[in-house]
């Protein structure tokens, strides 16, 4: 099924915020890239054709943070079966956090990631790389070198960069290279022993919590580097109000901060974890409905940037522990488009090019991959995921590419995902072709 | 009265459960089934000193993973009054680091052909995450800072039994709230039964968001203690605590300690409860925890008759 030649994707409606465009029109692909619209392939027999007709055709989805836990982890996840993942789940590229074992600081690091994620041959993977030498917090990493390597980011996610002084430098050094820091904000002291949002829930549940304050007072601090220095910041994985509101903020004064949201923080609420499931334990982690609330604003007001999944895989066993000792996060890479399409479009919070744009636009500028990724502009690579908007479908663990299933939503009923997935034209994902199974190849070696 | 002729009747239709998770889940009427249980079985005991066999052949497991001399003894002994055989499993931590999971180690036991888990963790929500993970009856014995259903029971029971009457009074529960399952246990079940439950301690221990659930926040014990009909006297948690939540045990004593001048102060015929082990001298004065105002020892006795009830009703209904 992999299809080296020409494509013609035929009678979708084609979405593509970074040209501002939404209409029906036939793409055609050629030599890896998008060749032209309102083609036709009438008297060539050398073009696939792709009924994409009540489909929408968008720009490649792009995850930029994911963690693909190999080297180190593969009992949790390795770069096939998450590169597998993301396509499945519409993603064409996807960026991978550091936090691996060893941690990803050296350019040898970063070569041998490409190498596998090559091997692997499933959708586009970029590296970012640690701030910090050995992710210690410490030293600062060889940021030249390793953006001459390839890295697109800094990131010490996993743990903040907690040494002001280190961040400030980070920030400061990684401008010569326009590479944006990613920075997780949690002040520990704040958040000791916590597993949950310290909320009525936790002192219900008598659970140790982490404040929301927690996040806020390292997301001002990083604000106050990042307008001090020029240097770029990234706030991940954003889930407080009051973060949201201090990068509304510091983005109208013009500090240059950016920001994620995970599909989770914009779904679930700390009332889930009356459950007691460790599915439901990340960090940041849930909060409270207004904090829900204001990460919807922020999404509507364009606040927020990005929709990320914070992927993080978990083998069973590891989940399956008491709650202060099973670890943090959940898996996300597919089930994140059915949530944003059930969440945020059907529930009127956004349209679908408002959407789109922070799965793809969005992340490629913040990532300075927007010359080829993240658009649908002729002579951009034919990275191109075919979203069937209305397929009602039951998430079911089992059936995930992933090879962890640490996921809070089985069992939910969403709207939408991907039908074609086209990684630098070839088709690498069909959820068509096999009704009922599982539905796409799997490479042998990937479980 | 010998054992043969005890009736104790049968499980009342009302009594569906299976599980003793918590007591926020539990409804007024199921409260009182089993506060009227305890007293039945109290009542054809001889204050539980006697034995009602109508467990015969059950067997109850004790599986501890944090330490316990006090709650294990009395639901051994409860089982065994009731004609049950009983089993005890003290889990250190280190040996459930050597990898198997706590769940693991209860289908361990529970393969045993055990009726009953009476599961003591330090881990709000184990015993729920059991109960959904194991075949057979699951009685939580405390999880963490969470829930202690049958501590609130038979703090309850005493409280009822002295003063005649749980709705309608005004209950304090002073001292460490964030920390104490007691505490949780004792809110859900008063409010249920129509007490006005008052919490009071530090501000750094006692959330405001308490007011949100009904409960009265206080911080000063002298201004509500003449409004107090039981005083529940909660232990500091000192093991619980990640950093110290008041400047010193002195300051804390001063604050609120209950001593004979507090007594003097009280309603005349109040009530002083401690779920135990106290901590003599911080949270209460030797006199006070030894004086007439204490049912301290009573609760012992009642923990026993509670514990008797709970396993009766969650075992005694099967063939």
């Amino acid at each position: 099924m992999q299809h080296n030649g020409s494509i013609l994707l035929t009678g979708g409606r084609v979405i593509d915020p970074s040209q501002d465009m939404d209409r029906t029109t036939d793409v055609l692909i050629e030599d890896g890239r998008i060749a032209a619209y309102d083609a036709t392939a009438d008297g060539r027999d050398d073009v696939q054709v792709i009924d994409a007709a009540n489909k929408i055709v968008a720009p490649g989805l792009i995850d930029m943070h994911v963690h693909l836990r190999e080297p180190g982890r593969e009992e949790d996840e390795t770069i096939l079966t998450g590169t597998t993942a993301a396509v499945a789940g519409g993603f064409t590229s996807i960026a991978c956090i550091p936090n691996t074992e060893p941690p990803l600081d050296t350019q040898a690091q970063v070569e041998f990631v490409q190498h596998q994620a090559s091997l692997a041959d499933q959708c586009n993977v970029y590296v970012v790389a640690c701030v910090s030498k050995n992710r210690e917090g410490k030293e600062l990493a060889e940021m030249g070198v390793l953006s001459k390597a390839g890295a697109v980011a800094f990131s010490d996610d996993g743990s903040p960069v907690y040494d002001a002084e280190l961040m400030r430098r980070a920030l400061e050094y990684c401008r010569m290279f326009d590479k944006p820091i990613l920075n997780h904000a949690e002040v520990r002291e704040l958040t000791t022993g916590g597993v949950m949002h310290e909320g009525l829930v936790s002192m219900v549940l008598g659970l140790p919590g982490m404040p929301a304050e927690a996040e806020d007072v390292m997301t001002s601090r990083d604000i106050a580097l990042a307008e001090a220095t020029g240097g770029r910041v990234h706030m991940m994985h954003v889930s407080s109000a009051g973060s949201v509101e201090l990068i509304r903020r510091a983005k109208s004064r013009g500090v240059p901060v950016t920001t994620e949201v995970c599909p989770h923080h914009f779904t679930l609420t700390d009332e889930s974890l009356r459950t007691f499931d460790s599915n439901f334990k990340m960090s940041p982690p849930l909060r409270e409905q207004r904090h829900v609330d204001t990460c919807i604003a922020g999404l509507i007001d364009g606040t927020i940037d990005v929709i990320c999944t914070d992927h993080a895989p978990h083998a069973l066993e590891k989940k399956m522990r008491e709650l202060d000792q099973a670890p943090f996060g959940i898996v996300g890479l597919e089930t994140s488009l059915g949530l944003v399409i059930t969440r945020l479009i059907e529930a009127g919070h956004l349209d679908w090019s408002q959407a789109l744009a922070k799965m793809t636009i969005n992340p490629a500028r913040i990532l300075g991959i927007d010359d080829t990724k993240g658009t649908l502009r002729i002579g951009a690579d034919a990275d191109v995921t075919v979203i069937d908007p209305d397929v009602r479908w039951t998430v079911d663990p089992k059936k995930f590419h992933s090879k962890s299933a640490n996921t809070p939503f089985a069992g939910w009923e969403l709207h939408g995902r991907a039908d074609t997935v086209i990684v630098g034209g070839r088709v690498k994902y069909r959820a068509t072709e096999s009704a009922g199974g599982r539905p796409s190849r799997i490479p042998a070696k990937a479980r | 009265m010998s054992i043969d002729t005890v009736d104790i009747g049968t499980v009342p239709a009302a009594w569906t459960r299976r599980h003793l998770l918590d007591l926020e889940s539990l409804s007024a009427e199921e409260l009182n089934i089993i506060l009227d249980s305890a007293v039945a079985f109290k009542d054809a005991t001889a204050n539980c000193s006697q034995k009602v066999p109508v467990l015969a052949g059950r067997t109850c497991a004790n599986l501890f993973f944090e330490n316990s001399t006090r709650t294990r003894t009395s639901f051994s002994l409860a089982a065994r009054r009731l004609g049950a055989d009983t089993i005890d499993f003290t889990a250190s931590s280190s040996s459930l680091s050597k990898g198997e999971t706590f769940i693991d180690t209860a289908k361990n036991i529970e393969a045993m052909n055990v009726d009953a888990v009476i599961v003591r963790h330090r881990t709000p929500g184990t015993s729920h995450l059991l109960a959904q993970n194991i075949g057979c009856s699951v009685i939580n014995a405390g999880d963490g800072p969470h829930e202690h259903p049958t501590q609130g029971l038979l703090d309850i029971l005493t409280i009822r039994q002295r003063l005649g009457r749980i709705d309608g009074l005004t209950v304090a529960l002073v001292g460490d709230i964030a920390h104490s399952r007691t505490a949780r246990s004792n809110i859900w079940g008063l409010r249920k039964l129509g007490a006005h439950v008052i919490v009071c301690g530090p501000s750094t221990l006692v959330s405001e968001r308490w007011e949100e659930l009904g409960v009265e926040v206080a911080h000063d014990l002298d201004a509500i203690l003449p409004r107090c009909d039981v005083l529940n006297l909660l232990r500091i948690q000192f093991e619980r605590q990640s950093t110290r939540p008041f400047p010193s045990v002195r300051e804390y004593a001063l604050l609120y300690a209950m001593t004979r001048e507090r007594i003097a102060r009280a309603k005349s015929d109040i009530l002083i409860l401690a779920p135990g082990p106290i901590n003599r001298g911080v949270e209460i004065t030797p006199d006070v925890a030894d004086g007439s105002h204490s049912a301290i020892l009573d609760q012992v006795t009642n923990g026993l008759a509670v514990r008797m009830a709970v396993l009766w009703l969650i075992l005694g209904a099967e063939p």
